[in-house]
């Protein structure tokens, strides 16, 4: 299908340039990355912009690498080279376990992390990691940069705090303490599919649980409630029981073509609880290996 | 406005003119005569658009042809060029297609595959075919005509 919409195509060089380009055509512009997302939006007339923007000349962009207590996750960076990054692997096997998640290998060649977590889709299989990893997302605008909490980021389905003259030009990662943890995804099938639902458990050596949610809320959510109930405790089933009453105040799923709200909310329990026993099992060096599917 | 955009296809330094908003499938196919990649779904979710774009299989349907500038396309042709490569030869010996419009799409994401791991398990071949819809066989003689050896003692 060919695209309807007549646009300018800009590489630019420098994200000062990019920043150039956002304040001249304002909301007529859209950022290109990957484009897996962008390009279906074109095709289908979702999305008409006056100028595209894409950013894979901008060298800067690119890469994972240590900056000071950070990782950062250039706005580059595709969910291939996350999976094949060994920090990645072995710092942060939650945000690893998700990426091998996402869609398929053709797809995440080219989809970037940073082109995810703008989506803002609720389905976002990034969101949970990076939830319970505390990332930090930098913004980069007219007025210069500014760092936001990932919690923060989205504040809605494909709603973020960017204004129209920013983006993001990378994901910053806090190292985690001694950790382990799990991302369950609910899909239809293995590939391609959206998530249904997303649980993202993190476990330190302390007791202490993180946990986080997709595709069960109009925006990924972390909980603190939950975190606090299941928090150095011993996860039977009186614990389980009353963590899955609590999801249902928690949690807002949706009934939409791929399950029922019912369903997401039934199932968000039992993945919460096989997260959880992965995540403690792992911490006692047993367990799934990273990248077994838990449901 | 149309910009000439320069590029190496299947090895040989090639350019051409094309529209911003040109989608890199189409291009391939009307301009330049590489007609392997096919137009299944024509919104990532099948993979019969499938080329690699310096060493990495992607999908022409999701990129503008503007955004190749500079980069190596491979298609089938140039996987196969001159000869049959061993994974097609397995292809044909395994049944691995029957009306053939998934199988360019699977030869390359099958290749990226088998160029980062020479002998795959099972489940990587699976994993590597994930957005590869196949609405004849069935996926088994397609796995099977990966794992025979014959495909990973030729590479
Ligand atoms: S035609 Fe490109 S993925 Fe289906
Ligand atoms: S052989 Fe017909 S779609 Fe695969």
């Amino acid at each position: 299908m060919p695209i309807a919409t007549e646009f300018e195509y800009f590489a630019p060089a420098s994200v000062r340039e990019t920043v150039g380009l956002l304040s001249k055509f304002k909301d007529k512009a859209r950022l290109l990355a990957g484009g897996t997302d962008l390009i279906v939006q074109l095709k289908e007339d979702v999305s008409k912009p006056q100028a595209l923007v894409d950013i894979k000349r901008i060298a800067p962009l690119g890469g994972i690498k240590v900056q000071g207590k950070f990782l950062r996750l250039g706005a580059l960076a595709t969910f291939t080279e996350l999976i094949e990054s060994t920090v990645i692997k072995s710092k942060y096997p939650i945000l690893w376990e998700a990426a091998r998640t996402v869609a398929s290998p053709g797809v995440r060649n080219r989809a970037t992390v940073a082109g995810n977590i703008c989506s803002a889709v609720p389905s976002l299989d990034s969101a949970p990691a990076l939830l319970v990893y505390e990332a930090v997302v930098v913004i980069e605008g007219p007025k210069g940069s500014r760092q936001i909490p990932f919690a923060s980021f989205i504040t809605g389905p494909r709603r973020t705090v960017l204004a129209k003259d920013e983006l993001v030009t990378a994901i910053l990662l806090p190292q985690p303490g001694k950790h382990c943890g799990a991302y369950v995804k609910l899909g239809r099938y293995a590939g391609e599919d959206l998530a249904q639902a997303g649980v993202a458990v993190l476990a330190d050596a302390k007791g202490a649980i993180r946990a986080a949610f997709c595709a069960l809320a109009p925006a990924p959510l972390r909980s603190a409630k939950i975190e606090a109930l299941l928090s150095c405790k011993k996860c039977d089933a009186a614990v389980m029981a009353q963590a899955c009453a609590l999801l249902e105040r928690e949690l807002a799923p949706i009934s939409d073509i791929r399950s029922s709200k019912e369903y997401r909310l039934h199932m968000a329990g039992v993945m919460l609880e096989r997260g959880l026993k992965a995540a403690c099992s792992r911490l006692k060096g047993e367990g799934p290996d990273y990248g077994k599917h838990l449901i | 406005m149309k910009k000439t955009i320069h590029f190496k296809l299947n090895g040989e330094k090639t350019s051409m003119d094309v529209a911003p908003n040109d989608v890199l499938l189409e291009a391939l196919r009307a301009n330049l005569g590489a007609k392997s990649p096919k137009c299944g779904c024509d919104r990532g979710d099948c993979g019969t658009c499938t080329v690699m774009i310096n060493g990495r299989a992607v999908r022409s349907c999701l990129i503008l042809a503007v955004e190749v500038e500079g980069c190596e396309i491979l298609t089938l042709e140039g996987v196969s060029k001159g000869r049959i490569a061993a994974l097609q030869r397995s292809f044909v010996k395994h049944n691995s297609f029957q009306c053939g419009f998934c199988a360019p799409g699977m030869i390359m994401s099958l290749t990226e595959l088998l160029n980062h791991k020479p002998t795959p398990t099972e489940e990587e071949v699976k994993e590597a075919i994930s957005g590869n819809l196949c609405r004849c066989t069935g996926y088994t003689q397609i796995v099977e005509g990966v794992m025979d050896p014959a495909v990973s003692k030729k590479r």
